[in-house]
């Protein structure tokens, strides 16, 4: 190479023939186009048929439409805040701030599956409840969590399926029931978690339901130890089933109850954490850990405050679950991932949206202040 | 003709990092952005990574202050100088913008800007929606408009290299 380097000028200048220059031109627009190419690849260009964030939202949006400046899905919703109050217990098995013994803000929101934001309640919608913890130091912990025993889903993928499969027939106006069937026949693990969904009592309301994370997460204490867990809200207010009368109930009954309920009393939820033993699966959110599990209450939350989503400090919170401070990581629960990804993709789409007022509206949340 | 003059060790040592960290990022952004299973993983690298690119970017701003980039080849003509002075000066500031847009965006969304650990950044603007959206979607543009200067820079040498033979890559040759 180095007597190339030294080389004489002159050999090295010595014209080009045009087979020469155009063979090295060639070569130049072979190099630029395998980059341009690997780069292609990359970006997903030349696998359409691949499911990304982009897609998956768009499946949002061709079941429950595009409603501007809300979420693509739990698109019905009221902000809360108020503060949680740990106890301690948790700082055995995580260093995060949070579980500590203190007391950090709370902001929040609770909602409803579907990505419509003016759907009537009901008592088959899932409720949610997204939750971010402000640490001390700056940190923060967002969860976002619901009120199934289990996810009925176990990859990112089977959940796009059955979000095809449940658009509405044109003509019929339901679910084509021969595709819904056929989708469950080849996920018998969505039919075994829709048993124990079914299999616990539904709570009449936002006040008095249990809260689950669902995905596994790990706890990693001070000494770098780390073990596998799930963590659960479990109501102080009492359980109360919901009613099976049909009677036709007001739209935003759930809501309308749940904000009475704060303007009465602040609510409260034990924050349980359970433990997983080694062998315990991580991965897959439609299979419960086995009864008996260590359960280890670390603090109590308290909301005490409710907002219409026009004015709530958490309409702009992407309750994104991977968002974790220090001493909670995640699992291999291929869900997390993709929750992260599909959440921000909603939440860039929304945000370049001009907002429109909540069917909730400011004056529903404060009436009787 | 006297033999190409070079870029001080220095220059080049910065340069080829910076290359290489620039590359994966523009691979990471671009492949982040339509994944489910490695999304985390990807943005968990591209945003510590995008830092330390904007601390290197001040650094060798500083080091060509100190260390001035050796002259042009005399074969190149005034038009040729001005592109070149062009893109060199477009993929400085691309350097130091793409960070503080990225960083600047996730600050207005008020996503923890974590690099490691507990360790995170302070956020530099408000938390506004339309900021958000408009910073985001300014990220993904600069960083298509990096990815082309990369391949007219890449081009540019391989043109001057394999036709030309002036040795322009011997000025920056490690």
């Amino acid at each position: 190479m180095s007597t190339y380097l030294e080389a004489p000028v002159e050999t090295e200048r010595r014209p080009l023939s045009i087979a020469i220059t155009v063979a090295r031109l060639a070569l130049i627009g072979v190099a630029l186009v395998v980059v341009a190419g690997a780069f292609a690849y990359l970006g997903g260009w030349l696998s359409p048929n691949n499911l990304t964030p982009a897609r998956f939202t768009d499946a949002f949006e061709r079941v429950d439409g595009v409603h501007a400046g809300f979420r693509r899905n739990h698109a019905k919703g009221v902000g809360v805040s108020g503060v949680f109050e740990s106890n301690g217990n948790g700082a055995r098995f995580s260093k995060a701030a949070v579980f500590h013994p203190g007391r950090v803000p709370v902001v929040g929101r609770f909602s409803l599956s579907g990505g419509q934001p003016d759907v009537a309640d009901g008592a088959d919608a899932v409720r949610g409840l997204g939750l971010q913890f402000n640490l001390p130091d700056g940190e923060v912990w967002r969860t976002a969590m619901i009120n199934l025993p289990v996810f009925p889903f176990r990859t990112p993928e089977a959940f796009y399926q059955r979000l095809v499969a449940s658009k509405p027939d044109p003509n019929t106006g339901k679910p084509d029931p021969a595709a819904v069937q056929a989708f469950l026949d080849r996920h018998p693990e969505i039919v075994q978690a829709m048993n124990v969904i079914k299999g616990q009592p539904l709570a009449s309301g936002f006040d008095n339901s249990t809260f689950h994370g669902l995905n596994a997460f790990r706890l990693v204490n001070s000494t770098g130890s780390s073990v596998p867990v799930r963590w659960v809200l479990t109501p102080m207010q009492p359980f109360e089933a919901a009613s099976t009368a049909s009677s036709v109930q007001d739209k935003n009954y759930l809501f309308d109850a749940l904000i009475a309920q704060i303007h009465r009393q602040p609510l409260r939820w034990q924050l349980i954490l359970v433990i997983g033993q080694p062998g315990d699966p991580t991965h897959d959110a439609t299979v419960a850990w086995p009864a008996g599990r260590e359960r280890v209450d670390v603090g109590t939350l308290t909301l005490d405050r409710v907002d219409a989503e026009d004015t709530s400090a958490a309409t702009d919170i992407n309750f994104d679950p991977l968002v974790l401070p220090a001493g909670i990581a995640p699992s291999d629960d291929p869900l997390l991932s993709a929750r992260s990804a599909v959440y921000s993709q909603s939440f860039t789409r929304r945000e370049g949206e001009a907002k429109q007022p909540s069917p909730i509206t400011p004056a529903d949340v404060h009436r009787g202040d | 003709m006297p033999a190409q003059p070079r870029f001080p060790a220095v220059s080049r040592l910065l340069h080829w990092t910076m290359a290489v960290m620039v590359l994966i990022m523009l691979c990471i952004g671009v492949a982040m952005v339509v994944s489910l299973g490695d999304y985390h993983a990807l943005v968990s690298i591209h945003r510590p990574l995008g830092i330390a690119i904007l601390i290197l970017v001040v650094v060798r701003f500083v080091n060509r202050l100190i260390n001035p980039p050796p002259p042009l080849p005399a074969t190149m003509s005034r038009a040729e100088r001005l592109a070149a002075t062009a893109s060199e000066l477009a993929m400085y500031g691309l350097m130091l913008v793409l960070p503080l847009v990225g960083w600047g965006m996730l600050s207005a969304a008020r996503y923890p800007i974590v690099l490691h650990g507990s360790v995170h950044l302070p956020f530099i603007l408000p938390h506004n929606a339309v900021l958000y959206a408009v910073l985001r979607k300014a990220h993904t543009i600069l960083a298509y408009l990096f990815f082309l200067t990369f391949m007219a820079h890449v081009g540019a040498i391989l043109f001057h290299t394999l036709i030309v033979r002036d040795g322009m890559l011997r000025r920056m040759a490690p």
